[in-house]
């Protein structure tokens, strides 16, 4: 091969240096995400393991409905609960900590929903 | 018949461009396209007399007899809904505000009107038509008209085109040029005091009244009627109850709509 002896080392090293992030982290445990979930409550509005999924459809599914349907503001949990329909006025009223709940996960994920554009994070003080 | 290659590309030229005429042709004939400009549905016999049909009406009298009445109602609309103050009117937020009565009312052939008339503050906001322009002008369906008669907006889907702004004939819909959680030069928030039951819009989406459809959902009146309802300057219900106090109201008093000649319907009347 003609000039093999440059190509091939620089094939590795540069191989190398795109493969860096990957062989860097090697064999480390990456830190999971960890939200932190409201004390007093015990459910949420279904399943852990939907909402972990799934949560985003839940609030299209809510929008969709109220906005356009004049659907119920109010939903009811497994166990009977009463609770809005409503990320603002619902999900922050629980989970009333942004950076410790919604933002554990996502950044994580590296998803930036524009939530917060809009919707107000409920304040230090109604906390 | 010997075909040369330019006879054959003649050939196709004039059949391309008969199938390309015929079809836009035949589709305009089919009023698909007198319907999307809202043609057909100009002066028919009107539509929307079953289910609810919210409506409003203002007494211009009483709010020229108390000026402060307007402001009042005003402010609580904005406060409720966290509608920016720009303090620039080429930025400015409306959802509900005053307009001089020449503006309001379009004169057309009337130029005699009361010089009395001419700069007196009316009341206005959006019309929530029956058959609304901004609707039919929205390309991804972020306004539409509900079941109740409200015509909503969805800010999520807006994509900030404007296009419902030049459709709606009484200028309701107000553009976000600036973030509105923003500050001004000297740090003052657009939003004077956020009111946490309800979001704020971003930079670059359309907003307008939605007739308080968050404070019927809850049994209340919309923020504006509201604040003047004791002093008997507004009144809201159902269109197509005809015990409602709204439709009371409109059989004994005589009221007009903002330009009805352009087929809209609007759902906010004027006692005058």
């Amino acid at each position: 091969m003609y000039g093999s002896g440059r190509v091939i080392p620089s094939l590795i090293v540069f191989v190398g240096l795109m493969t860096f992030a990957i062989w860097y982290n090697a064999g480390k445990a990456q830190q999971l995400p960890d939200p932190e979930k409201p004390a007093e409550y015990e459910e949420c509005v279904r399943d852990t393991q939907f909402m972990r999924k799934s949560h985003m459809v839940l609030l299209h599914e809510w929008r969709d409905d109220i906005l356009r349907k004049s659907g119920q503001r109010t939903g009811v949990t497994a166990s009977g609960l009463r609770y809005d329909r409503s990320l603002q006025k619902g999900c922050m009223n629980c989970h009333d900590d942004r950076k410790k709940f919604c933002d554990e996960c996502h950044d994580y994920a590296a998803v930036t929903p524009d939530c917060w554009g809009c919707h107000l994070e409920p304040t230090k003080e109604a906390r | 018949m010997k075909k040369d290659r330019r006879d054959f590309l003649k050939l196709a030229g004039v059949v391309a461009a008969a199938g390309i005429g015929a079809t836009s042709a035949f589709q305009s004939l089919l009023g698909g396209e007198a319907e999307a400009a809202g043609l057909a549905r100009v002066g028919a016999a009107k539509k929307s007399t079953d289910g609810t049909r919210l409506g409003m009406a203002i007494d211009i009298r009483k709010f020229a007899d108390n000026q402060e009445l307007a402001q009042r109602c005003i402010e609580a609309c904005h406060s409720i809904h966290n509608v920016p103050d720009f303090r620039n009117s080429k930025d400015e937020i409306k959802w509900l505000w005053n307009e001089k009565f020449e503006n309001v009312f379009a004169k057309d052939t009337h130029t005699r009107q009361s010089p009395a008339l001419q700069g007196l503050p009316v009341l206005t906001l959006c019309n929530h038509c029956d058959n609304p322009p901004c609707v039919r002008a929205c390309p991804t369906k972020a306004t539409f008209k509900k079941d109740d008669g409200i015509v909503g907006m969805d800010y999520h889907r807006c994509i900030g085109c404007r296009f419902c702004m030049a459709a709606c004939p009484y200028g309701a819909r107000s553009f976000n040029w600036r973030d509105p959680r923003g500050t001004d030069d000297k740090g003052r928030p657009f939003i004077r005091e956020l009111n946490q039951k309800y979001p704020s819009r971003t930079r670059g989406v359309v907003e307008k009244c939605n007739f308080c459809t968050e404070r019927l959902a809850v049994g209340e009146l919309p923020a504006c009627v509201e604040v003047a309802a004791p002093h008997d300057a507004m009144f809201f219900g159902d269109l197509n109850d005809p015990n409602s106090k709204i439709s009371r109201v409109l059989r004994e008093k005589f009221t007009i709509q903002r330009r009805p000649s352009l087929g809209t319907y609007p759902s906010v009347f004027y006692i005058i």
